[in-house]
C-alpha cells in the first residue's frame, strides 16, 4: 500500500514538474549582457539585465531600395550571411532555409534577412536574380547589400558570425553558415548551423517557441 | 565417356569464368556506387540535392534520364572542367555555372558518375575509369 502511494506521488511530481517545464520554456539570450538600473512605469528604480541588441542598420535590398531595421522591428527574423557565387555551403544553407520559409509562409511575423558578403560582385541586381532563381519573391525574405565595412562589422560584432575575405578559400571568402534567430526586441535567441538538417529542424521548433513567448 | 567428362568440365570452367566476370562487374558497380555516393554527398549534394532534385533555377536536377543518356559521354567533362554553357534539363533552360572539380581523380569521377547515372531514376550501368580518360580527351569540342 505504502509503495503504491510513494510511486504514484513520484509519478505525479514528475508529471507536474515536466509539464511546468514545458509551460515556461524560453529560449536563451546570446551575446554579452550587463545589469543596468532602470525605472519602471511607476518610476521605481530596479536592476534589469540588458541583453546584446542588434543595432540600427540600413542597407540596400534586392530592389535597390534603402531598407532599415524598421523592416524587422517587432518581428521574429532569421539572419544569415552568404554570397551568390558561393559553391560550397551556401546552396545547402539556403535549401534548408527555404524549408523554414515555406513552413512559416502564412506568418508575416517571421522574416528572413540574407546579407551578401561579396561587396564586389553581389550588387542588388545580382541579389534580385539570385532570389528569383531560388524561388523567393515578396517581402518576407529580403536580400541585403552593403559596404564591406558595414556588413562585416554587423556580422561579427552584432550577429556573432565570422566572415572574411580569403584568397586561399575556394570562392574567395570564408564564412560560417549560421542562421541567427532574432526576437521582436532585436536580441539573439539562437544560432543554428544552416548546413545541418537537424539544427534547422530545431530552428523551426524554436521559432514557434519564440512566437509563443509572452512579451 | 571420357570425352563427355572433359567437355563438361571444360563447359563448367567457361561458365564459371563468365559468371565470375559478371559478378566481378556487378561487384565493381556496387563498389563504385558506394564510393560515388560518398563523393556525391561531399561535393555535389549541396547544389543537386539529396534526391538529385536540384535547387530552383540555380542548379538543375539530375533526374532527367533522357538528358543523362544523351550526354553520357560529356558528363566527365562537366565534372572535371565545370559547366559554363546553357543546358536544357527537363525542358527548362539553365544558364548558371557549375564549378570544376579538377581535384577529383579519373577513378573518382567514374565513381561519382556511376552513382548519379544509376540513381534518381537513371539506369545507365557501369562506366569505367578508362572511359573517363577517353571521354576527357574529347572535352573541348
Ligand atoms: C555550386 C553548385 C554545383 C555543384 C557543387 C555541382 N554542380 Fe553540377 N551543375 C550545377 C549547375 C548550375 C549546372 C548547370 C549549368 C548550366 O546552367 O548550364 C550543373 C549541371 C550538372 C550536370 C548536367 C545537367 C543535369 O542536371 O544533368 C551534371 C550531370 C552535374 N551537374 C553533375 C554534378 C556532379 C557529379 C557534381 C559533383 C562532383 C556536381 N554536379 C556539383 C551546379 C553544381
Amino acid at each position: 500500500m505504502n509503495k503504491i502511494i510513494i510511486t504514484t506521488s513520484i509519478c505525479l511530481t514528475l508529471i507536474i514538474s515536466l509539464s511546468s517545464c514545458q509551460q515556461d520554456k524560453k529560449l536563451p539570450f546570446y551575446g554579452e549582457r550587463h545589469a543596468e538600473t532602470v525605472r519602471d512605469a511607476a518610476g521605481i528604480e530596479k536592476i534589469d539585465t540588458v541583453y546584446q541588441t542588434i543595432p540600427n542598420w540600413s542597407f540596400l535590398n534586392q530592389d535597390s531600395v534603402v531598407t532599415t531595421n524598421k523592416l524587422t522591428d517587432g518581428k521574429v527574423y532569421i539572419a544569415d550571411f552568404f554570397f551568390t557565387s558561393c559553391t560550397t555551403i551556401c546552396p545547402t544553407m539556403h535549401r534548408n532555409l527555404l524549408t523554414v520559409y515555406n513552413d512559416f509562409q502564412n506568418n508575416p511575423d517571421v522574416m528572413f534577412v540574407s546579407h551578401t558578403i561579396d561587396f564586389k560582385y553581389d550588387k542588388p541586381s545580382a541579389l534580385k536574380k539570385y532570389a528569383k532563381k531560388l524561388g523567393v519573391e515578396g517581402p518576407r525574405w529580403t536580400f541585403l547589400y552593403g559596404s564591406k565595412d558595414s556588413i562585416y562589422t554587423i556580422a561579427e560584432k552584432s550577429y556573432l558570425v565570422a566572415v572574411g575575405e580569403d584568397n586561399k578559400a575556394k570562392d574567395g571568402y570564408i564564412h560560417q553558415g549560421y542562421l541567427v534567430l532574432v526576437d521582436k526586441d532585436r536580441h539573439i535567441r539562437g544560432a543554428y548551423d544552416g548546413t545541418k538538417v537537424e539544427q534547422v529542424d530545431q530552428l523551426k521548433k524554436d521559432i514557434s517557441i519564440l512566437l509563443a513567448e509572452k512579451k | 565417356m571420357r570425352k563427355y567428362l572433359i567437355s563438361s568440365v571444360f563447359l563448367l570452367a567457361i561458365t564459371s569464368i563468365i559468371y565470375s566476370c559478371q559478378s566481378q562487374e556487378k561487384m565493381d558497380l556496387q563498389n563504385y556506387i558506394a564510393s560515388g555516393r560518398d563523393i556525391y554527398i561531399a561535393k555535389c549534394q549541396n547544389c543537386h540535392g539529396e534526391k538529385g532534385e536540384g535547387l530552383g533555377e540555380l542548379a538543375p536536377p539530375l533526374t532527367d534520364s533522357l538528358f543523362i543518356k544523351a550526354n553520357k559521354s560529356r558528363l566527365a567533362c562537366f565534372v572535371k572542367n565545370g559547366v559554363n554553357e546553357p543546358l536544357v534539363v527537363h525542358g527548362k533552360e539553365y544558364k548558371e555555372k557549375m564549378p570544376a572539380f579538377p581535384e577529383l581523380t579519373n577513378i573518382e569521377v567514374a565513381q561519382v558518375l556511376v552513382f548519379i547515372t544509376n540513381s534518381f531514376g537513371n539506369k545507365e550501368g557501369f562506366y569505367s575509369y578508362d572511359q573517363v580518360s577517353a571521354d576527357l580527351i574529347d572535352c573541348r569540342k
